[in-house]
């Protein structure tokens, strides 16, 4: 159960995580903070005409939570608005019940050993309820706790 | 490692104690359970449960009122441990003992009964850079109705603080010094009767948050010369919502109730009331009677034990555990003053403690990870959280070996 939480496109991207910068001409971003943990991350998105041209993140946090982050935003660049939002639906299922791992989930299903760990599901969809709230224009910090 | 082979834990049986814990005697994820987060709440002995089982199977009923039998057991067995808790603490009279929910409401009523009555604009409230949050925000309540000060000690990277820096902190305005007898985040060990003296020096009174010192060490109020002292059932072997405020008896009689309601009345009409003696005039309503039988039976446990044998073999596993963790590459401890208790906070180089934990709980392995409800500390070595291993009396050599094993794999899960 451990390898399949913790395996190597996790590690990886846990480690090393992708679009891990500050971006300048982000058209949204927003905030997450889970208090208790103490995860954190600011997101950005520059969208032009409803795509989502770029996504990046600066944060703290577990190997998890950054991971999810990084995964997100490799995937979510090139993607409508809509899309992303329906990504965001699918990924929050796949974690929170029994739906199964549809194909359309690519690298994300690396995160699907989320859910034998339900304290950790607060990890993994921190990023996610952030650039919901990014895109929606919420102002106060996403939190998944 | 080898197991220890002092004196000490010749005479202290550890694996006959560890029969009284039935929660011990199961496995996790397929693994024995190593229970290493005794400083969030510590386990429970047989007698401790079968107290309180006792007590809502036999003897249930309100306290104080009532003429009939089962009252009067009920009532008999809750201050029995009001008898009991003056002598774990050396208070001068059972007049000076308050059931509390836990040290954080005995740190709110001094902050909202004592501190509204005595503290005003101007005044100064001292309390530590290591301590929990429940020692922090009702003292910051207060200042920022009154209109005090709050003053903070500073500490050094040990974990320790900075007497100099305290002296020069006290001054004819400092009204309140509140701290910690023991960190829980660091498992520092304040020198509490030397800090009372010198807050005593100036005419500001003392409040010892003793949650995390009460399981482990012997603790006599009078000789510490302290005029608050609290602490927490469940870190004692009892149960949860349950609790002590040791105050002396003319400050208790000097302040005003902290609550209103029955019990804590002595006559009522609609012009005035006159409240009840101490200490019953600080405990309004029907209070935790299980809570407070269970208690009883808890500090009969440790004290049968003895606090004394506790201390040392604790400290015991502390040198032994703190060498073997010092072993492991990319290890640190955060928190290493001189005097400490067995509490082993770390981090690892490159790994999240949230990643630490869930490996080792798959390996049977329970240890807090976070910021131990005191973020203050956290930020000054400048961490989002720890790792924490915190022993009992309960625990063994052969667990800590298994913490070690655990971190070893979750070095080599997690990279």
């Amino acid at each position: 159960m451990l390898d399949e939480l913790y395996n190597e496109l996790i590690k990886d991207h846990g480690n090393h995580p992708r679009n891990c910068r500050l971006m300048q001409d982000a058209t949204a971003q927003a905030p997450g903070y889970n208090r208790t943990c103490g995860d954190s991350l600011m997101l950005f998105l520059k969208v032009e005409d409803g795509i989502i041209k770029d996504a990046s993140f600066v944060g703290k946090g577990c190997q998890i939570f950054t991971a999810s982050a990084s995964l997100m935003t490799e995937r979510l660049k090139g993607k409508t608005t809509e899309d992303a939002e329906k990504l965001f639906e699918e990924f929050h299922d796949v974690l929170t019940s029994d739906a199964p791992m549809g194909p359309e989930l690519g690298k994300l299903a690396a995160l699907g050993g989320v859910r034998n760990f339900p304290m950790r599901v607060k990890c993994a969809t921190l990023a996610w309820h952030t650039m919901m709230n990014a895109l929606t224009e919420k102002q106060d910090p996403a939190t998944t706790e | 490692m080898s197991s220890l082979s002092s004196q000490v834990s010749a005479t202290f049986d550890v694996e006959k104690i560890r029969e009284d814990f039935p929660v011990l005697k199961q496995t996790i994820h397929g693994k024995p359970l190593v229970y290493l987060d005794s400083a969030a709440t510590a386990q429970k002995p047989y007698s401790v449960i079968d107290a309180i089982r006792r007590f809502h199977e036999v003897d249930c009923a309100n306290i104080h009122r009532g003429v009939h039998e089962l009252s009067q057991r009920s009532t008999a067995s809750y201050e029995e441990t009001r008898t009991k808790t003056r002598k774990f603490l050396n208070a001068r009279t059972k007049a000076e003992l308050i059931f509390v929910r836990g040290t954080t409401e005995a740190v709110n009523l001094v902050s909202s009964s004592w501190g509204r009555k005595n503290v005003k604009a101007g005044d100064e409230i001292v309390i530590s850079a290591m301590e929990h949050h429940s020692n922090i925000v009702p003292w910051q309540m207060l200042c920022e109705e009154t209109g005090a000060t709050l003053r903070v000690i500073p500490m050094n990277e040990r974990g320790e603080l900075i007497l100099e820096e305290y002296e020069k902190l006290l001054n004819p305005r400092t009204k309140m010094v509140a701290f910690c007898h023991v960190s829980n985040a660091l498992g520092t060990i304040n020198p509490a009767k030397q800090m009372i003296e010198m807050a005593h020096k100036v005419g500001a009174l003392t409040l010892v948050d003793g949650a995390q010192a009460a399981p482990h060490m012997k603790i006599d109020v009078q000789a510490l010369d302290a005029d608050f002292y609290a602490f927490s059932g469940h870190k004692v072997f009892g149960p949860t919502g349950i609790g002590i405020l040791y105050g002396k008896a003319k400050l208790l009689n000097a302040m005003p109730p902290y609550q209103g309601g029955g019990d804590m009345i002595r006559t009522v009409t609609f012009e005035k009331t006159t409240y009840n003696e101490l200490p019953y005039k600080f405990e309004a309503g029907t209070p935790n009677i299980a809570g407070g039988i269970g208690l009883g039976a808890a500090l009969d446990y440790a004290c049968k034990l003895g606090l004394d044998k506790i201390a040392a073999y604790e400290h015991e596993l502390l040198v032994y555990g703190t060498e073997a963790l010092s072993q492991i590459p990319g290890l640190k401890l955060i928190g290493t003053a001189r005097e400490k208790a067995a509490v082993l906070s770390f981090v690892i180089e490159g790994l999240h403690p949230h990643d630490i934990g869930t490996v080792l709980d798959q390996q049977g392995i329970a240890v807090r990870t976070g910021h131990h409800c005191a973020q203050p500390v956290m930020d000054f070595f400048n961490l989002p959280a720890t790792t924490r291993a915190s022993l009992a009396c309960y625990n063994t050599c052969a667990e800590i070996d298994a913490l070690v094993k655990g971190i070893r794999k979750a070095q080599e899960v997690l990279t």
